[in-house]
């Protein structure tokens, strides 16, 4: 194995030669590309040419700020590197001939500074202090933001591929204690301890295995698997390698849902250096382990995350989810035993053999170990990607690292876990985050979505749009998915439509307590729990669009009518011409009104006034 | 066709003018047609030697016709040697298969949670009022489809609109309408703030 030490020589060599250099570094992950990071790229480009300025040009991955992105680190050796936050091409010739040229950081861009041995500069938050990561760890996400994601070189000059060469000298029975020791339980949603999955599969005789990755990720508003695979792939090669090493796999598959195009590149790029390395193919390192690993792309599926459908897919049919037992364990992909775990499941792999199973298990409470990434969105100010401890309250998530909710409305509730998981009130804001505290409250802890909802969300719209979202993509084997889905929007549309009745109420939580109990997969398993959450926490807001035919949050349309403010309306004319139904009236220069009537909600007047005179009551 | 569809979108019948101008016996057209498929020979050639390959083959045909008629489905299924039911059963499954052409811009609203609740449904009515079509419908002269697509993650910066495949963020009613000018002017789509 000398040849890999040599190598990780090398690579460190060469990465410390970059941070010698002074450095622009842009955050080209799909956030930074989406508001606008590759354009930012270019016209920094442009202005180093033209100026013949003597500084590298690099890109990184998300460092976890997306509500600041396009952002732009600028690194000149002997001073802190500093992170700009909403960079756009305009701003670029300034950025480089004051901190390039001038060495002056631009204070009032920065987002945060990372000093590393330099003096730190008064006024801009040190990393570790801000306020956004002040309460975070960075294990999973360590590299993200910080090195070159289409580097082998700087994924080893960090200590990447360690893990794989101490587990080449370890029993494969020792691997598997050690990640039981350190607690990690499965990162997809249902936290099964990974320890022991892999002991199912490596007892389980056979002499053909697969280690599969789900990178199928199809939780609406979570997006820490993507921004892994974009930003450190090697760390979930690695962790497929060493589960497939202990269990005897030679194969593994990555399952990458089609809508992470930049995922699939990274992935194809990284497998292609690793093969060119040795560190993937035959006898990796010299050992007489064997590993290779395919991607394949999904096609827009969500049932396609639930393990088994996931296996149906990779084997090219329809995805739908096969009946458990046989679990995946004993009979996975074409029958042979198959370890099926999360992407950050496996990113967590390599840390836990390098540093140990102890200091994995000395984060997180007793029963939920380590660190979990979340995805912050919604109405809040600060929307990213957070990794925490577990325990850590959401409370803390949302009004410390999120920054509490924007233009300084009340906060409602918290939906995780997706639409297999439930909205979490105020009252339940100190809750620790881990998986069994989350079930208590009727939530799950799922793959790390937190969409924060304000007080003009409407929970029985919320509710609705779940269960629109498990019935389109209820696969249709079983009926008490395929139909109960079906019946349970039907209500909610009725009761959204004003049309409800209170027996309606009953019918939901009998249909979800059937459904609940015998769907085949998953999917049906859990898809009322958004219904139920709802339920159980806001009865009232039903109660209300039932009783007093009235939406509290002014969302459902057919329970609102529009008036026009006479004090605000100038008589501009903009919304009668816009009103697609005649229903509105009024001379020019005089304030108009709405014939309620003749009004069919949609909205159209309210986006074109701008006076703020349409109102919804 | 469809007897169940995930993606709950109904198969107009209509005509669009895309598959219009395909069907007219043009000797160009024909030659353009030959070489789609000569293409997709290929594919075939060389993705069934592995088993398990369909939803890929599926997905680069795509690529080459853009969607995937009946035509297309029969020839791959014969090809391959499996049924076509069997074929029009994974076709109709999976969401990112159209069965019908697109136009040559398709604005895609993502209707993932974080965007719903940062006004994605909002942002579909301004865009369906504004080219006068419904969800899943093309333009008459065949320069836009509206679609909703499902979460891209790019959360983050809600609500997002993907025109063909550029992720564009946080996006207001009025930023479609720019969007719709440029490519309009036939220029790749550059919105993006400042
Ligand atoms: C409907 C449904 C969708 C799922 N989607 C995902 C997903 O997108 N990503 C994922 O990792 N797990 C998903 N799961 C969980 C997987 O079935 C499986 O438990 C998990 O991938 C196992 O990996 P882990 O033990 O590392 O968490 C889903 C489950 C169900 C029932
Ligand atoms: S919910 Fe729209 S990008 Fe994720």
């Amino acid at each position: 194995m000398n040849n890999m030490s040599e190598l990780r020589a090398k690579c460190k060599e060469r990465y410390e030669k970059k941070l010698s250099r002074p450095r622009v570094v842009v955050g080209l992950g799909t956030c930074g590309i989406a508001s606008g990071g590759d354009r930012v790229m270019k016209a920094i480009k442009e202005e180093v040419a033209a100026k013949g300025l003597d500084v590298d040009i690099d890109f990184t991955s998300c460092i976890g700020m997306c509500y600041r992105e396009p952002m732009v680190e600028v690194a000149i050796p002997g001073m802190p590197s500093v992170v700009y936050g909403d960079i756009y091409p305009d701003k670029v010739p300034q950025l480089l001939e004051s901190h390039v040229v001038n060495k002056t950081p631009v204070y009032e861009w920065a987002a945060i500074q990372i000093p590393g041995d330099a003096t730190p500069l008064e006024g801009i938050d040190i990393m570790e202090k801000a306020p956004y990561y002040e309460k975070q760890v960075r294990s999973v996400t360590s590299r993200l933001g910080r090195t070159n994601p289409e580097s082998i070189e700087e994924y080893i000059a960090t200590g990447g591929y360690e893990a794989i060469e101490k587990c080449l000298k370890m029993e494969r029975q020792a691997i598997i204690d050690e990640i039981k020791k350190s607690g990690l339980r499965g990162r997809g949603g249902g936290g099964f301890p990974t320890g022991n999955k892999w002991q199912f599969v490596y007892n389980t005789p056979g002499e053909k295995k697969y280690a599969v990755c789900n990178a199928d990720e199809g939780d609406p508003g979570a997006f820490m698997d993507r921004s892994v695979l974009e930003g450190d792939p090697h760390a979930v090669m690695e962790g497929m390698m060493i589960a497939g090493l202990a269990i005897g796999a030679d194969e593994g598959y990555i399952y990458c849902r089609a809508e992470y195009p930049l995922a699939i590149r990274r992935l194809n790029l990284a497998i292609a250096e690793a093969e060119k390395h040795g560190l993937l193919g035959d006898n990796i390192l010299g050992s007489n382990f064997s590993f290779r690993i395919k991607i394949k792309a999904g096609a827009g599926a969500f049932v396609c995350g639930e393990e088994t459908a996931l296996l149906n897919s990779i084997e090219g049919q329809r995805g739908m989810p096969r009946v458990r037992p046989p679990f995946p364990a004993v009979k996975g992909l074409w029958g042979k035993p198959t370890c099926l775990n999360n992407v950050e499941t496996y990113a967590n792999v390599p840390n836990i053999i390098r540093n140990g199973a102890d200091w994995f298990a000395q984060m997180g409470t007793d029963k939920s170990k380590g660190s979990k990434v979340f995805c912050l969105t919604g109405k809040i100010n600060n929307t990213g990607l957070a990794e925490v401890p577990m325990g850590i309250t959401l409370r803390e998530i949302i009004f410390n690292i999120a920054g509490g909710i924007q233009d300084n409305k009340k906060f409602k509730a918290v939906q995780s876990g997706g639409p297999s998981g439930g909205c979490i009130p105020a009252e339940h804001l100190d809750t620790p985050i881990d998986y069994d505290s989350l079930a208590a409250i009727g939530s799950i802890m799922g793959s790390g979505g937190l969409v924060v909802m304000d007080e003009t969300t409407c929970m029985v719209d919320v509710a609705k749009f779940f269960l629109n979202f498990t019935q389109l993509e209820s696969c249709g084997k079983c009926t008490p998915c395929r139909e109960g889905t079906k019946r349970m929007l039907e209500l909610l549309q009725k009761i959204c439509d004003g049309e409800g009745e209170l027996e309606d109420i009953d019918t939901l939580e009998r249909l979800a307590k059937v459904i609940k109990n015998s769907a085949l997969c998953g999917l049906g398993q859990t898809c009322p729990n958004p219904i139920l959450t709802t339920l159980r926490y806001f009865r009232n807001e039903y109660e209300a669009h039932i009783v007093d035919k009235r939406c509290p949050a002014g969302v459902c349309a057919a329970l609102l009518v529009y008036v026009i403010d006479a004090e605000k309306c100038t008589g501009c004319g903009a919304c009668l011409r816009a009103c697609p139904s005649g229903a509105i009236t009024g001379e020019k220069k005089q304030p108009h009104s709405i014939d309620v009537a003749k009004c069919i909600k949609c909205g159209a007047c309210i986006t074109r006034c701008k006076f703020d005179a349409i109102k919804k009551a | 066709m469809a007897e169940y569809d995930v993606t709950g979108e109904t198969h107009k019948e209509q005509e669009s003018p895309a598959k219009v101008v395909q069907e007219k016996k043009d000797p160009l057209q024909e030659d353009h047609r030959s070489k789609q498929f000569a293409d997709l020979d290929r594919v075939i050639g060389r993705y069934s030697r592995e088993r398990g390959q369909l939803i890929r083959i599926l997905q680069k045909a795509q690529e080459i016709f853009g969607y995937l008629p009946e035509e297309v489905q029969a020839y791959i299924a014969e090809k391959i040697d499996i049924p076509v039911s069997e074929v029009n059963g994974v076709v109709t499954f999976y969401s990112l298969f159209a069965t019908e052409p697109k136009g040559k811009y398709t604005l895609n609203i993502c209707m993932g949670t974080a965007c719903y609740v940062k006004g994605a449904q909002t942002l579909m009515n301004a865009l369906k009022e504004e080219l006068k079509i419904d969800e899943g419908e093309t333009t008459p002269d065949g320069v836009f489809t509206i679609k909703s697509t499902r979460c891209v993650g790019a959360c983050g910066l809600a609500p997002i609109l993907v025109a063909n495949e550029d992720v564009h963020g946080k996006i207001s009613p009025g930023e479609i309408k720019k969007i719709i000018q440029t490519c309009r002017k036939g220029e790749s789509v550059d919105n993006k703030k400042h």
